[in-house]
């Protein structure tokens, strides 16, 4: 029997298939549909110090293979996610989650991280900063190496959890931010966020997003998400989360051939709303058949 | 809400640029009139989400418009071709609020999801009555069926090729009711609005990511807190109601 099992960095995980923050909710929506149980790990929908409605609407376009989103970190701030959402997502998921928080200064990384490390409830906490619908122009704390290490340094002093910085892929050199995050104190990267894009609606000849800019995600950022994971796994020795456009099976054993120890499913499961089910289902039989008998032998085997 | 496949057995234009698409499967997910399904078709990425006009057990009718190319390759589509759906989708129309004699108000393609919800308050007794506005009379559809279905129709056209000259609103003046369901585009429901005098409900239109409440793409501000148009939604009260030109 192929074995699905891996490690990411301490924590034990069934298999590497883990949904995306932004598009799981905090689970509720699809504990509907299947089992959660199934899953590996959750990513938590991006989490601030304070509530967010997010940016105006329309936050949505459509893309060739893909979409833009602005959603704008919509949350129901930290104090609401600890005291209300994990307890429920608690109820169907017995699992560890992966608390994604987001940010608009250093401080309220810190504020959030340090709340976030009191709670049993989460493995992993996923630093986003790296959303490209905050600031104008797509600009954040994973722009440059210094304003990288200086969020990390901060949050590595509040909290003795595993701790993944989630990366933009909007950047020159990915990996220099990267090793800034690992010499930082990181315990390990995720990658990547999604990469700045538009659209424009022919009739009104304007932006479709009313933000102008979005998120792109979806499959057509694959190889470009796969790029990046091949990239800085040769960078830093610290375990890889990858996430951009995985959608099967095959997907997950060229993201863990790239480097990658676990994966994040995302934009997919906005449109396939079983797709994560479906890939932990399908995934021993593909591993079967290339031959593929453990996942963890095989991360960064194409290096 | 449950993923289902469904047979088309009819995809038939019926008004201009409307078409009314006929399907079997499983309806056992829907739950209320006024939810939507939302389609996945070949080539797309994101599926498309459309009102659906009625249903029963084993299928559902949805009419709907060519608006881009999207709709325009559903509506090549041809009977015995298969749709992989998300039904049961949105909260759809609270009939329980109607009182004895609902006005139902549709503004083109939102004409479409007040038939179902005519048929089920007809059905209940009720003596309904529907306002209806189009452009013209040739995007005008459905008007017979809400007559045979028991309602009292009333009809506005823009340019008067059909009913009262003027919006949809023209059409409900001095009208007695003891409440109001509408759907229709946004300058429309604000007319509505402003010309209605008892409560009711509004069903409204955003873009949507996942149609299911996880992506959290339709959001919009009321005055009970933010809601997801695709699963708080698509039906808000009109007291909860922030519209866009007050915010």
């Amino acid at each position: 029997m192929a074995d699905t099992r891996v490690n990411l960095a301490g924590l034990d995980l069934d298999n590497p298939v883990i949904p995306a923050s932004g598009t799981f909710g905090f689970g509720h929506e699809f504990s509907e549909l299947y089992d959660l149980n199934i899953l590996g790990s959750i990513a938590l929908k991006g989490t601030t110090r304070e509530p967010r409605f997010g940016n105006p609407t329309p936050r949505i376009a459509e893309c060739t293979a893909g979409m833009i989103n602005s959603v704008g970190l919509q949350n129901p701030g930290i104090e609401h996610v600890i005291a209300h959402e994990l307890p429920e997502l608690s109820k169907v998921f017995h699992k560890k989650v992966i608390a994604n928080i987001g940010g608009f200064s250093v401080e309220e990384f810190t504020y959030c991280c340090a709340l976030a490390d009191r709670q049993e409830q989460i493995g992993i906490i996923e630093l986003n900063i790296s959303c490209p619908n905050l600031h104008c122009g797509g600009m954040n704390f994973a722009a440059a190496p210094d304003s990288a290490r200086e969020v990390v340094t901060a949050v590595r002093k509040v909290t003795t959890k595993p701790l993944f910085v989630k990366l933009s892929p909007n950047v020159t050199d990915i990996t220099e931010i990267a090793r800034a995050c690992e010499n930082a104190g990181a315990d390990g990267i995720c990658l990547i966020n999604t990469l700045l894009g538009m659209r424009i609606d022919l009739r009104r000849q304007k932006p479709v997003i009313a933000n102008k800019m979005g998120g792109f995600s979806g499959p057509a950022i694959f190889p470009v998400a796969l790029r990046a994971v091949y990239q800085v796994y040769e960078a830093v020795s610290v375990p890889l989360i990858g996430v951009g456009g995985i959608s099967g099976a095959e997907d997950v054993i060229e993201m863990m051939l790239a480097g990658a120890s676990a994966v994040e499913v995302g934009a997919a499961n906005l449109v396939q709303p079983y797709v994560c089910k479906d890939i932990i289902e399908s995934l021993p039989h593909v591993m079967d058949s290339y031959g593929i008998g453990s996942l963890r032998e095989i991360i960064g085997k194409a290096h | 809400m449950t993923q289902e496949i469904f047979e088309i057995t009819e995809n038939r234009l019926i008004a201009r640029d409307i078409y009314r698409l006929h399907l079997l499967g499983s309806t056992a997910a829907m739950s209320a009139q006024g939810q939507f399904v939302n389609i996945r078709l070949d080539g797309k990425f994101l599926r498309r989400p459309i009102s659906v006009c009625c249903y029963d057990h084993e299928s559902v009718t949805l009419i709907y418009k060519t608006v881009g190319a999207g709709t325009r390759q559903l509506a090549a589509m041809r009977a015995g071709e298969k749709l992989d759906m998300l039904v049961g989708l949105g909260n759809g129309f609270d009939v329980s609020k109607s009182g004895t004699s609902p006005l139902l108000i549709g503004g083109g393609v939102g004409a479409a999801p007040m038939y179902g919800l005519c048929r089920e308050l007809v059905a209940q007794g009720k003596s309904v009555i529907v306002a209806l506005g189009f452009n013209s009379a040739e995007e005008s559809y459905y008007i017979d069926e809400f007559a045979s279905a028991g309602a009292q129709v009333l009809l506005a056209t823009v340019d008067g090729s059909a009913g009262v000259r003027g919006f949809v609103t023209k059409a409900m003046e001095a009208l007695e009711y003891s409440y109001f369901y509408a759907c229709g585009p946004m300058p429309m429901l604000e007319a509505v609005n402003s010309a209605v005098n008892t409560d009711g409900q509004f069903s409204f239109e955003e873009r949507m990511g996942c149609g299911f409440g996880a992506c959290m793409g339709c959001s919009c501000k009321t005055l009970t807190g933010s809601k997801r148009i695709c699963r708080d939604g698509p039906v808000l009260e009109k007291g909860e109601i922030l519209w866009p030109t007050h915010e």
